[in-house]
């Protein structure tokens, strides 16, 4: 049974996350006035680059983003099958160093810049992911996703500054502007395709589908805060996952990317403000 | 693979264009026109792109540029010079420092011609490519069952 989860979680995370992510093109197409691509545009681009020739500058270059890919699948299982939160967390930025060590691997200047840019992300985000366990376990004294979504009251009753405080990281996790500066969907120069640059065929398609891994892992997190005992609040919490997509892509379409500066002291402030105030009031109540 | 066909990735170089036919390339992108419904993106980096848009005449300067952006791409790949200044040189085939079309210096697939090309063209021309670019997928894979 345990196989059979692990099994239906890795196949469908990515299709779940392609679907959404074909939706994110429709939808922020729609909002620049054109028609934008099919729903399934995310996948034809894959597997066209599944068949193309795949590039390898050097030996390590290729290994790190298929070791990004295998932290964010490992992330996935213990997340959706309930897991430990501070342990898929820890995966999930393993997977993240890797992918930055990928970066670094081709000596480009462009992927060069990326990596130290995602660097600065991973430290602009990492601080409110973790406050954001403390939080969930503070309330539920359990670590374990199946306690949290079995609690009598959901936790954003209790942490919503931490809530507010996630979206805003989101942002970064989900590669979304004003806070995609080392690789962008949307990028037209070399410099803002970052650690991507070097990468081609295969690798490339590996790299896209850590990601769709990733939007589903940074909307499992919204997740865990609306699921509690009452069945029907599942329902309520996909529909607030597709509520927070829809706003990140909002913000994607509506905000120009910041400089590097401003994308780490909001996100150090938002964290600072919002997640630490949050836990000393909860710890005045408890 | 129709997928091959269905995300076309493109990369655009000016070779020593005038810059009518680069607008109308970028006019492609503009909710007028929109190529994003045929999943074309314009990437700017060789190695992930699929077809190569080549704008204006080749002269002795870029030869070596144009040839290093075509190596660096990965196969299948396919080159479509647009506008008659990349098809032939145009009005500036005279010139002491114009070599030529692009075909001078690549083995072209698609040529669009026109002063400007128009925007209508182009995505002819890439949708041409696409045709293109699914043989040289098939004869890739072609080579790669004998070996």
């Amino acid at each position: 049974m345990t196989l059979l989860i692990t099994l239906a979680i890795v196949i469908l995370t990515p299709l779940a996350g392609g679907l959404l992510t074909g939706l994110d093109r429709i939808i922020t197409a729609r909002m620049q006035g054109r028609q934008g691509p099919p729903l399934l545009q995310p996948f034809y681009d894959v597997i066209k680059l599944m068949n193309k020739e795949s590039m390898q500058v050097n030996t390590m270059h290729r290994f790190f983003v298929y070791a990004a890919l295998v932290f964010a699948v490992f992330t996935a299982v213990i997340l959706l099958s309930g897991g430990d939160i501070l342990l898929a967390i820890f995966a999930l930025t393993l997977g993240s160093v890797f992918f930055v060590l990928g970066g670094y691997a081709s000596n480009s200047p462009y992927s060069t810049i990326g990596s130290e840019r995602e660097l600065l992300q991973i430290m602009a985000y990492e601080p409110m992911v973790l406050l954001t366990c403390v939080g969930l376990y503070y309330t539920n004294s359990s670590f374990f996703i199946r306690d949290i979504i079995s609690s009598k009251l959901p936790a954003i009753i209790y942490l919503p500054g931490v809530f507010i405080g996630l979206v805003f990281i989101l942002t970064f996790k989900l590669r979304k502007s004003p806070f995609d500066l080392s690789m962008s969907h949307h990028g037209h120069q070399e410099i803002v395709k970052g650690i991507t640059t070097e990468y081609s065929g295969k690798d490339l398609a590996v790299i896209e589908v850590t990601h769709w891994y990733e939007v589903i892992i940074s909307l499992a997190l919204v997740y865990v805060f609306f699921a509690f005992a009452m069945p029907l609040s599942h329902l309520f919490a996909v529909m607030a996952c597709l509520i927070v997509y829809f706003f990140e892509i909002i913000i994607d379409n509506s905000e120009a990317r910041v400089k590097w500066q401003q994308a780490l002291n909001s996100a150090w402030i938002v964290t600072g403000v919002l997640g630490t105030v949050n836990l000393i009031i909860l710890s005045y109540f408890r | 693979m129709k997928s091959v066909k269905k995300s076309p990735w493109i990369l655009h170089y000016d070779g020593s264009s005038c810059n009518g036919c680069d607008i109308e390339v970028l006019a492609c992108l503009t909710p007028l026109y929109d190529v994003e419904r045929f999943g074309i993106i314009n990437t700017g980096n060789p190695k992930h792109a699929d077809i190569l848009l080549i704008t204006g005449s080749v002269n002795e300067q870029n030869i070596p540029v144009v040839k290093q952006l075509y190596e660096q791409m990965a196969e299948p790949k396919v080159v479509v010079a647009i506008g008659i200044c990349a098809t032939s040189g145009g009005i500036f085939a005279e010139c002491y420092n114009v070599v030529g079309g692009v075909d001078k210096v690549l083995p072209v697939d698609v040529y669009v011609p026109g002063c400007a090309a128009r925007p209508e063209s182009i995505i002819d021309g890439v949708v041409l490519g696409l045709s293109a670019l699914d043989e040289k997928h098939k004869a890739l894979k072609h080579k790669a069952k004998q070996n």
